[in-house]
């Protein structure tokens, strides 16, 4: 029998910010490239993004952040991934995160950091081109 | 196969991650499928099954997630599957299910998991009932199933759940609508949710009147409930009323019975149409007859149900299985 492998995508709005435009229009775009999108709603915190996470079985995790909190909430979310073994899955943000922060959150484990105006085509080639292979 | 072997155990003792592997698993037919489905299988039948549906917007999300904090308030675990539909055009999907569920999710005893349909017909997903079945072999005491819901084809989770629950909310258009072939048949509750809204009284009587002039006689009479999943109302009772029908079928084995052997067959059915299928179309893909065969239809010299009776007849004995 066939097998019929789709990539599972996470895409979470950690914290207080309501701004979901800009996570709608990512989740819509993987959508429409043949990914199975999950998407939560706002206001989530650390813990409910790593458990959704693994109960989804997610290969991505797309971090849409604009209140300006990620350096208190990316950390928390990468530690928790790591406790619940899900380390190896792909983890990107987007919204409004300084320059001089990005280093930082790279560090942290979030492979790559798309701003406003990136061109969703970029995105969708990123995850197609960096997919995990999951153990 | 080691890999195998984990996961079943993890799945048998509840832990998390094997769950979802598992499903994971199954879902994308990967090579341990097979053995892992197999394995699981004599470990279910604990759970009760429960399936939800209903046309979009009548609120079964939202249901949902009070039912389940009303299970988790009489100390049952619950697990989920949320079925949403895969775009026939990109393949891709939006499962966005899970929203209004979200503050169950760190509830230890809930897990709930979100299925893309991938282009399966009838408002569940081909690896439904697998996924099922793993929630119900890791010790979930009840299972519930979220249909598509995209209204009146929706059946195929008779051949998944034990306790069908059709949700209908007033205003999504003439109450006739809600009395066409399939929902109303497959329903063991019925439930008008948005009770709160005025024509809420007008649809349970119409729907009552429809039920009576049922011809199909069962002795469960299938009851019309009303409930306000924002605020919850109305939520215990419906518990207490699927909580019933479990009753009643432990005490009908015959319907029970005639149920589980429907679901045996069609099952049976379906795995073989698929074993058969696939390899006969192999085998006739190696010879090239298949590929002459579509020429001949392509260039109207025979039409595809002659062209497959020919096939089929010449190959059928010599099938590889």
């Amino acid at each position: 029998m066939q097998k019929t492998r789709k990539i599972r995508v996470l895409i979470a709005k950690p914290g207080l910010d309501s701004h979901d435009r800009g996570a709608k229009v990512v989740a819509r775009a993987l959508r429409d490239a043949g990914m199975e999108v999950i998407y939560t709603g706002l206001r989530q915190t650390p813990e409910q993004i790593a458990e959704t996470a693994l109960q989804e079985d997610v290969d991505v995790i797309g971090l849409s952040i604009l209140s300006g909190a990620h350096k208190t909430l990316f950390p928390r979310i990468m530690h928790l991934l790591k406790e619940k073994n899900l380390a190896d899955v792909m983890v990107f943000a987007g919204g409004i995160i300084p320059k001089e922060d990005m280093s930082k959150m790279k560090r942290l484990g979030i492979k790559e950091i798309f701003g406003p105006g990136t061109p969703t085509e970029t995105i969708i080639r990123y995850v197609l081109d960096n997919l995990p292979q999951r153990s | 196969m080691r890999k195998t072997e984990e996961i079943v155990k993890g799945v048998l003792g509840g832990n998390r991650r094997s769950i979802a592997r598992a499903i994971t698993i199954i879902e994308n037919n990967e090579p341990e499928a097979q053995e892992l489905t197999a394995r699981i299988y004599p470990r279910t039948g604990k759970a009760h099954i429960i399936g939800l549906t209903g046309a979009g917007g009548a609120g079964k999300s939202t249901l949902i997630e009070k039912m389940v904090r009303e299970y988790r308030r009489r100390g049952k675990t619950v697990g989920i599957v949320a079925v949403d539909p895969t775009s026939p055009f990109t393949g891709g999907a939006f499962l966005g299910d899970r929203i209004r569920m979200q503050e169950l999710c760190t509830d230890d005893g809930v897990f709930i998991r979100s299925m893309a349909t991938r282009n399966y017909l009838g408002g569940i997903a081909k690896a439904t009932k697998d996924a099922v079945r793993v929630l119900d072999a890791a010790g979930k005491d009840m299972v519930i199933v979220e249909t598509v819901g995209a209204g009146q084809s929706e059946v195929e989770i008779i051949k998944v759940a034990q306790t069908i629950v059709v949700v209908h909310a007033p205003g999504l258009g003439d109450e006739i609508q809600a009395i066409k072939a399939g929902l109303m048949e497959i329903a063991d509750v019925f439930v008008v949710n948005k009770a709160d809204r005025e024509n809420a009284d007008k649809a349970v009587t119409d729907i009552q009147a429809n039920l009576q002039l049922n011809s199909k006689e069962s002795p469960w009479k299938t009851p019309v409930l009303k409930t306000a999943a924002l605020t919850g109302k109305g939520v215990p009772e419906l518990i207490d009323k699927i909580e019933e029908h479990r009753c009643f079928l432990k005490g009908h084995p015959e319907c029970k019975t005639a149920s589980l052997r429907t679901k045996a067959e069609s099952e049976l059915i379906e795995a073989i149409r698929e074993f058969v299928t696939l390899s006969l179309i192999e085998e006739m893909k190696k010879e090239g007859k298949f590929d002459e065969l579509v020429h001949e239809i392509m260039e109207k010299k025979t039409d595809p149900a002659s062209a497959a009776e020919k096939l089929v007849k010449k190959d059928l004995r010599s099938v590889k299985t």
